[in-house]
């Protein structure tokens, strides 16, 4: 028989690709409380997954959130939650709770103006950091930021992927210029698709060990409820899942839950090199400032200037070597974020001194200009 | 090199301009197959303030999804009009809601009382929106009517059609009366240039 090819064309707002790209990753929970910028999230899903059999709740709050989210994804489900600054900073406990317990799921944060409530309606993009070292404890994290519609559509099934695939929450950090932003996307239905469902034990339940290690470091889940009988805590764990305080055992639990990431950075490294080859000013950039930089760039060539861009689909882990190799080929590298300077630090950490590295901090609320990035430009070189 | 044609729709909140930007972009984008990106800003408040949409055109992928200058400038109240007038290229496309804006900073300006259109003619004052983008499609080369239309009819609520193409088609005429008065010159085939 031959196959029908289905052809959507639509145009979609970020957070409506997102949607699209979590139910195409085969999302069926979601628990959240509305947000200014992530909102439209919760209202086409509370559409969407009970028509598809999904289960959709909302809750009091953003802790409650995160919760529920976790409980879901114990019992087997695929959950996600999405909020913003405000809700993001209550959901940071039990982030580090599905860290430690290796529970799969992904958290959306598009990004507004804070500290605090801040600028609901303006864009940022400040929790950068916060998404790195939010949560308390030493951990590794992974987030992706997204800065076309088509990116919130991959990169929101990229994050249900890496979520499956190393039991780790994932963040993706959306901005509001993103998150709001209307482009043409056009989704195959039959699309080949990537899609990774967690390890489940093959073992009988009475030898199943719930945090066993294995070459991957990711070791099989059990569902709650499909009789594997094992433990879930918050406390520094064994094997088996109960708490110990035996340095023996914890030394290994937690370089295991940095292995399983670490080990994997090739394939979690997501980006795009505009004309770095001989570009002697490089711009590094994400969300969607990486568009005002793209702009900037090809603005920059046409006046003379041979000017490139890195842009980071990956937050955290931080692109290292990414950043090195453009780091080693330009004289300039310009890193303009919507904050006062937190991925800026990483480039300037990993610099070793061939470029000479610039910023450009805008706090204003408003997304970074072509213009504002050339001006600096002429600055500085 | 590709074209960049940057549109902004600007007025206070309520008077739904970003549903007319999510139309028009769809018209341009779905309908006439170009790239858009369109992009809004509005404050924490439902009503009142000001807010804006923006669509960007191109026939390439779009970079930077902000207006830069503008090719088009819908203006649907006084302040939206003062504050963006500056933004506007030399050749760029004033259209103003008349029933509103009484200073006007350029006499090169198509002048349409949307409101008052939606008020008297059509008994819904919240249609000015789309009466204005039935004019849009009439005075800037940049979207065609059949498209604005395919775009209106796919995004209003149902029940609503009658009364959303009488809308439109208000706009349409309101715009080619208006053409004929701003620039009786015109040259021929400039009508056109549109459809």
């Amino acid at each position: 028989m031959k196959k029908k090819v289905q052809k959507r064309e639509l145009l979609l707002q970020g957070n409506e690709a997102v949607v699209e790209g979590a139910l195409k990753a085969g999302c069926n929970f979601f628990a959240g409380y509305p947000i200014t910028p992530a909102t439209e999230i919760s209202e086409i899903l509370s559409v969407r997954l009970p028509q598809l059999d999904g289960t959709f709740i909302q809750m009091e709050d953003e802790i409650a959130s995160i919760g529920a989210v976790i409980g879901a994804s114990l019992a087997g489900a695929k959950a996600m939650t999405a909020t913003s600054g405000p809700g993001f900073s209550l959901m940071q406990e039990n982030i580090g709770f599905a860290v430690i317990a290796e529970v799969p799921c992904v958290i959306v944060n598009a990004m507004r103006g804070g500290p605090s409530t801040g600028l609901p309606t303006m864009p940022s993009q400040s929790d950068v950091m916060q998404a790195r070292w939010g949560t308390h404890g030493d951990h590794p994290i992974i987030a992706l930021c997204p800065s076309t519609i088509r990116e919130c559509y991959d990169l929101t099934i990229k994050a249900f992927n890496y979520s499956e695939k190393f039991r780790v929450p994932v963040l993706l950090l959306v901005d509001e210029v993103v998150a709001h932003m209307r482009e043409k996307i056009t989704i195959y239905e039959d699309e080949d698709v990537e899609i990774f469902n967690r390890v489940k034990p093959t073992v009988p339940p009475e030898w199943y060990i719930p945090f066993e290690d294995t070459p991957k470091g990711v070791p099989a889940m059990a569902n709650f409820g499909d009789g594997y009988r094992y433990h879930v805590t918050g406390l520094t764990h064994d094997i088996r899942g109960f708490p110990t305080s035996r340095p023996d055992e914890i030394d290994p639990f937690i370089r295991r839950l940095f292995r399983k990431v670490s080990q994997n950075f090739a394939d979690i490294q997501i980006g795009e090199f505009y004309q770095t080859d001989d570009a002697d000013i490089t711009i590094i950039a994400y969300g969607c400032v990486a568009r005002s930089a793209r702009r900037a760039a090809a603005d920059g060539r046409e006046r003379g200037l041979k000017v490139g861009v890195l842009k980071m689909n990956t937050i955290w882990p931080f692109m290292r070597a990414s950043v090195e190799k453009v780091l080693r080929t330009s004289k300039v590298v310009i890193v303009p974020e919507m904050n006062m300077g937190q991925i800026s630090r990483e480039v300037k950490r990993v610099n070793k001194g061939d470029a000479k590295v610039f910023t450009i901090n805008k706090v204003d609320g408003k997304i970074i200009t072509p213009q504002e990035i050339l001006s600096r430009i002429k600055e500085v070189y | 090199m590709s074209y960049r044609y940057d549109i902004r729709l600007s007025g206070s909140g309520g008077q739904g301009l970003i549903l007319m930007g999510i139309i028009l972009a769809e018209a341009i984008g779905i309908y006439d197959g170009k790239y858009v990106a369109q992009t809004q800003s509005y404050g924490p408040e439902a009503r009142g303030g000001s807010s804006k949409a923006e669509v960007v055109v191109s026939d390439a992928e779009i970079d930077y999804p902000k207006a830069l200058k503008l090719d088009l400038l819908l203006a649907m109240n006084q302040k939206s009009c003062d504050d963006y007038y500056m933004d506007l290229k030399p050749d760029g496309i004033l259209i103003v809601d008349s029933t509103f804006i009484k200073q006007l900073p350029t006499p090169r300006a198509y002048q349409i009382p949307f409101t008052r259109i939606a008020r008297e003619k059509l008994k819904r004052e919240m249609v000015a929106n789309i009466i204005a983008l039935g004019a849009i499609s009439k005075l800037a080369p940049i979207v065609s009517s059949r498209a604005i239309e395919a775009a209106v009819l796919a995004r209003v609520p149902k029940g609503t059609e009658k009364l959303n193409r009488d809308a439109l088609k208000a706009g349409m005429t309101a715009a080619q009366k208006v053409k004929k008065i701003s620039f009786p010159n015109t040259p021929a085939g400039f009508e056109d240039e549109d459809t």
